[in-house]
């Protein structure tokens, strides 16, 4: 099908597009990417009165570092994040992320922004970024916030965001220098939305051969990603032996409450949520430890 | 409606057409420029049929408004040919037999196209990655994937054989 009529803005000020947002609220939508929302009109599933297109505005297109994180703006594309020389050294996650991110087409024109906003509960990003933290800025005309994605994510589809704000861009924290990480799914074919992901990250502790921090992320396990800080806590100062990362692994499912669903039935998601925890803190172990080899 | 003038650069050409904001993309080249190359099959980003470059990056025209394409350029499979000749890739799958009914052919054309601009030597892996956005009925795509590999190989030639 085709979209419905809408009035088109295409703001070239940050103002400008602020001021629209205040003007028409909940009547308009924000197009970024468009890889979400076009799909959306294009099945009359959504008939905003105002669509409002952020593709020329200014400056928002950078990926920089500031401080403790890596700061992506709301126009930078999942392809450029994808292919970004900063998110390689400072959160390679996040390219590793890109990669299981829908096909090569979808990629170029899709937002990194746009994909935490839109809050799918199967996507990757919004999982990588529960699991590294951070928080997301925000500007109206009544101000501007930021918001942590812990306070971001209220259920399916459901964020903070009111529907004048405007999200400018996303700070993802670094982890420390030399950690390990992994991001793990399982996709019917590659580029789907995962049925269930994990994220991991550790901090490793070379002089003792201990975990020094760790983190788990899962999604596509209900509303929003959810974050498993109590069922790794046996590792966090541990010697990650494999029998105790399977312990960890097989511990998360009393935590989760995954949906029935046409795509996987609650037993399997469990099942893969174990599965892929395991898969991923050990991915996420190796690298800690062969940086600590190189000396990285 | 109000419409709206736009101007874009189409396989080379500057044209200047009248749009509604809602209109696809997909739907301007065909409907309004008779670039009917460039297919649409589900409307909704999933089978990749209606890919096409812009500003020389592969993109779903189903999921751009025309609006959007405004002041930029745009690559459709009509834009593959060079003075008559089949490209590289539009020959690999003619050698490899790389389509049965066509429908999907130029979406696959483009982003293939764009594959070989990136990594000009891709593995077989490469290749399925990178065309796994494009779905096809009909040839099981074995063949597609020849055709990409040949045309990798013909391009290699051509560079080689640059002085
Ligand atoms: C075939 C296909 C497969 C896909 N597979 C995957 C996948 O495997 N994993 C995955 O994560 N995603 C997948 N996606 C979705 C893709 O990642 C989108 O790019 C992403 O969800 C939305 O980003 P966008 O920039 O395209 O946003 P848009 O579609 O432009 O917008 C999405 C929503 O967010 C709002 N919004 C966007 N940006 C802002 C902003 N800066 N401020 C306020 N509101 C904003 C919009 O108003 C809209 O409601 C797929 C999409 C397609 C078509
Ligand atoms: S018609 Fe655009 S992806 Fe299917
Ligand atoms: S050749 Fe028929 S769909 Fe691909």
């Amino acid at each position: 099908m085709k979209p419905p009529a809408f009035e088109y803005y295409c703001p070239e000020t940050l103002d400008e597009a602020l001021g629209l947002l205040a003007q028409y609220g909940a009547e308009a939508k924000v197009l970024a990417g468009g890889q979400s929302l076009m799909p959306m009109l294009n099945m009359r599933l959504s008939h905003p009165g105002v669509v409002i297109d952020i593709n020329r505005l200014p400056d928002l297109n950078r990926v920089t570092v500031e401080g403790t994180s890596l700061q992506v703006g709301a126009l930078v594309r999942h392809a450029e994040l994808e292919h970004s020389a900063l998110a390689a050294t400072h959160c390679p996650i996040l390219p590793a992320a890109e990669r299981l991110v829908a096909h090569l087409a979808i990629r170029q024109r899709g937002t990194v922004v746009g994909s935490l906003v839109h809050a799918d509960p199967a996507a990757e990003l919004p999982l990588v970024w529960l699991t590294l933290g951070g928080e997301l800025e925000v500007r109206s005309t009544r101000g501007s916030r930021t918001i942590a994605p812990e306070a971001f994510y209220l259920g399916y589809f459901m964020t903070d965001l009111a529907p004048d704000e405007l999200a400018v861009a996303v700070r993802f924290e670094r982890p420390a220098a030399g950690h390990g990480w992994a991001i793990e799914e399982f996709a019917r074919r590659s580029g789907d939305f995962a049925l269930c992901a994990a994220a991991a990250v550790v901090e490793w502790d070379a002089a003792r051969g201990v975990v020094q921090g760790v983190r788990l992320g899962l999604g596509g396990v209900g509303g929003a990603p959810v974050r498993l800080d109590q069922a790794v806590a046996p590792l966090v100062g541990a010697v990650p032996e494999a029998e105790l990362v399977r312990e960890v692994a097989r511990g998360v499912g009393q935590y989760l409450d995954p949906p029935d669903d046409l795509h996987a039935s609650r037993a399997f998601r469990l099942h893969l949520a174990e599965v892929l925890s395991e898969r991923a803190l050990r991915a996420a172990v190796r690298r800690a430890q062969a940086k600590e080899v190189q000396g990285a | 409606m109000t419409t709206r003038q736009i101007r874009l650069t189409v396989n080379g050409q500057e044209r200047t057409v009248e749009v509604e904001p809602r209109w696809l993309l997909a739907d301007v080249l065909r409907e309004r420029l008779g670039l009917t190359g460039t297919h649409l099959g589900c409307e909704h980003g999933v089978c990749g049929a209606c890919t096409v470059l812009l500003d020389g990056r592969p993109v779903r025209s189903c999921l751009l408004l025309a609006v959007q394409a405004d002041g930029h350029a745009v690559t459709t499979v009509e834009g593959l040919a060079q003075d008559g000749a089949l490209s590289p890739v539009q020959e690999g799958f003619r050698q490899e037999h790389g389509l049965q009914c066509g429908f999907c052919t130029p979406g696959f054309l483009i982003t293939a196209t764009y594959l070989l601009e990136q990594n000009p030597q891709p593995t077989r892996e490469e290749i399925r990655e990178a065309l796994s956005g494009n779905l096809c009925r009909c040839t099981g795509y074995q063949n597609i994937v020849n055709a990409v590999e040949w045309a990798a190989r013909k391009l290699a030639e051509q560079n080689s054989a640059k002085p």
